[in-house]
């Protein structure tokens, strides 16, 4: 091939190579297009009973959405309850993965019962973090999810304290306020959140509360369900089936 | 990601007692946003006491008056600075004027902080300095002339109609700035009081306790500054006006004491869930700064040395030591109070079942050393407002004195 013949290739390949990705930017964009939040209203659903406590949503959900590793900053947790007999009281703590002891032994007083109860964002549909976010930085979606713009948040931590339920942290590499976004950029996809898809016991239930067949409706009907700190008047969407009253 | 800050957060891990959200370890509020409602108490508290001579004419309390307006004009204007040194983002910190979220009551603090410095303070001060910095200009050298003709705003007008104008335009501005006074520090409150997630400041009496224990704070500063400036100028203390001063600060000091007993009493006998963690905060983490500095020595000690300096008819030497000593324990109280609502607020779980800690760090923008930077900032903005704009010298002093 002379000089004149490759430069002809080479001008009509580079446009040539170029379609294909081309392609798939329209397509891709096709489909966030199609997405219509209005249609959705995302919640989740937690089994207790079905928990065994494996932390594998934690190690999952730091991998997916670049958490730190450290133990100080947490999309969603793993608490473990046990009750003791008596007078013994109540005894919590947090789980961290691959180091599950079972519960201390002895005393006077035995081990009644033990349970785990997973933690994240509840998204509430009344959120105190919406409402205090000075810039607007904190928002709901029209499908029901709370998320953090990063580009806009100030970090002044105002969201962090209104939290009840100490689902939020400052990002130590951003400096702005961070938390469960349900896996957002999986949902819209039709994706699980990254915790629901490798829970082993099925514990996490994701669903939308305005489809008429869905895992999550199907919770709905068949437990007793309960959210925690009704008595804030937050309303979360995470819902939890046989949850024990002293959770807090 | 800095090691020092993950180092110092896994130091505390063992300091947890009982269980704690694991996002909870790191304290998010800590001396920075302590020293923000402390300034600004000072702010509203001075200017409340020079509201009393304008709008109460209260005529003893004249000699402070100016001192009181420059002392919460140099406490405003430092105010902001620990709440930008605090954020994550301070450059984006224009946000919060530009896109304000309105249902955020942080977000109101660019309206309430504008409206207090621009229509309140700026604007009286400028009138009641007005006079004196017209004479000021025509009198003195380049390039203060040219300071003073800027600082009156080219104003010239000297006829009586003019400074009529004036005073009449003074008692519309502290009117109007005695609720200005209440709203710039109520909202401080009201931050904190609105956080129903937090039960040790979700309270509606907490905006009523801020207010009241500025105004106390504010008092105590002013007696403080006029106590130490007017020997340092070689002239007498004006005894009348101390005296009065010292009996605002006591009915103040009783006023937020029995607010703060009351806000006590109402949730030990309301005794909801929390009663049991906050019990625990106050006994264990919160005795000394609560019990012993904010308690006894920022209020019973103080109200015992001025009630004993007004029962006991102590001479003027006596008097002068009481009133001094309870002025500054009362500092101490009112900053230890701010300490308690911040930094206790942030002490235990919100699960209620546990307590964390708290360390100081000594350098570090949320150390020590910037801390006392900043509380000693608004002295230094005070000292070029007194060098600038002399409370004492009165223009026809001036002119008397060349």
């Amino acid at each position: 091939m002379n000089r004149r013949k490759f430069l002809k290739a080479a001008a009509l390949a580079v446009p040539a190579a170029a379609v294909p990705g081309l392609a798939q930017k329209a397509l891709a964009a096709a489909a966030v297009t199609a997405y219509d939040p209005t249609k959705h209203l995302y919640g989740m659903g937690i089994e207790i009973n079905k928990c065994i406590g494996c932390g594998r949503c934690m190690e999952a959900c730091k991998a997916e959405n670049n958490v730190p590793k450290e133990p100080f900053f947490f999309r969603t947790w793993v608490e473990r309850y046990t009750l003791k007999n008596g007078h013994g009281g109540l005894a919590v703590e947090g789980i961290k993965p691959g180091e599950l002891k079972p519960p201390a032994a002895g005393g006077e007083h035995h081990t009644l019962k033990s349970f785990f109860v997973p933690k994240l964002c509840n998204q509430c549909q009344r959120p105190p973090c919406v409402q205090v976010c000075p810039v607007g930085a904190t928002f709901s979606t029209e499908d029901g999810v709370v998320l953090v713009d990063s580009e806009r948040c100030i970090g002044c931590r105002y969201c962090i304290q209104a939290c009840p339920y100490g689902a939020r942290y400052l990002h130590p590499v951003t400096s702005t306020a961070d938390k469960c976004t349900f896996c957002y950029h999986r949902v819209v996809k039709g994706l699980l959140p990254a915790c629901v898809e490798v829970c082993p016991a099925q514990a996490r239930v994701f669903g939308d509360f305005k489809s008429k067949a869905d895992p999550l409706v199907r919770f709905r009907r068949m437990h007793m369900l309960h959210i925690l700190k009704p008595h804030l008047n937050t309303e979360p969407k995470v819902l939890y089936a046989d949850l024990d009253g002293e959770v807090r | 990601m800095n090691p020092e800050f993950l180092h110092k957060l896994a130091e505390l891990v063992p300091q947890v007692e009982g269980f704690i959200y694991p996002n909870e370890i790191e304290i998010h509020w800590s001396i920075l946003i302590v020293l923000y409602p402390y300034l600004t108490g000072l702010v509203a508290g001075a200017f409340i006491l020079a509201s009393l001579v304008k709008v109460f004419t209260v005529k003893e309390v004249q000699p402070v008056y100016r001192l009181s307006l420059l002392t919460a004009l140099a406490f405003l204007l430092i105010a902001p600075l620990p709440l930008l040194l605090h954020l994550g983002n301070p450059l984006r910190s224009y946000e919060i004027f530009l896109t304000p979220n309105l249902s955020s009551a942080m977000a109101m603090f660019g309206f309430v902080y504008a409206w207090y410095l621009m229509v309140v303070l700026l604007l009286e001060i400028w009138f009641d300095y007005r006079k004196d910095l017209i004479t000021w200009a025509n009198e003195s050298k380049f390039p203060m002339n040219f300071v003073y003709r800027i600082l009156s705003l080219f104003s010239k007008d000297l006829t009586d109609e003019a400074i009529a104008f004036d005073k009449k335009a003074i008692r519309v501005i502290t009117i109007i700035g005695i609720p200005s006074a209440f709203l710039l520090h109520g909202y401080v409150g009201f931050i904190f009081g609105s956080v129903k997630a937090n039960p040790w400041w979700s309270s509606v009496l907490i905006p009523v306790v801020f207010l009241f224990s500025a105004i106390v704070s504010g008092i105590a500063m002013v007696l403080l500054l006029y106590m130490i400036i007017t020997p340092l100028r070689g002239k007498p203390l004006d005894m009348p006006c101390l005296d009065r001063i010292a009996s605002f600060l006591f009915y103040a000091v009783i006023v937020d004491f029995t607010l703060e007993g009351l806000d006590f009493i109402h949730r030990l006998y309301e005794s909801e869930e929390s009663i049991k963690i906050l019990s625990k905060l106050v006994m264990n983490k919160l005795f000394v700064s609560l019990v012993i500095i904010q308690v006894l020595l920022g209020m019973l000690v103080p109200l015992f040395s001025m009630a004993a300096a007004k029962a006991f008819r102590f001479n003027e030497e006596l008097r002068k030591l009481s009133y001094f000593v309870a002025a500054i324990l009362i500092q101490l109280g009112i900053f230890a109070t701010r300490w308690n609502i911040v930094v206790g607020g942030q002490l235990f779980s919100k699960s209620f079942l546990g307590l964390t800690a708290y360390k100081m760090e000594v350098m570090g923008l949320e150390g020590l050393l910037v801390g006392i930077a900043v509380l000693i900032m608004p002295f230094c903005v005070l000292a070029v407002l007194l060098k600038l704009m002399s409370p004492w010298k009165t223009a026809e002093e001036h002119a008397a004195g060349g």
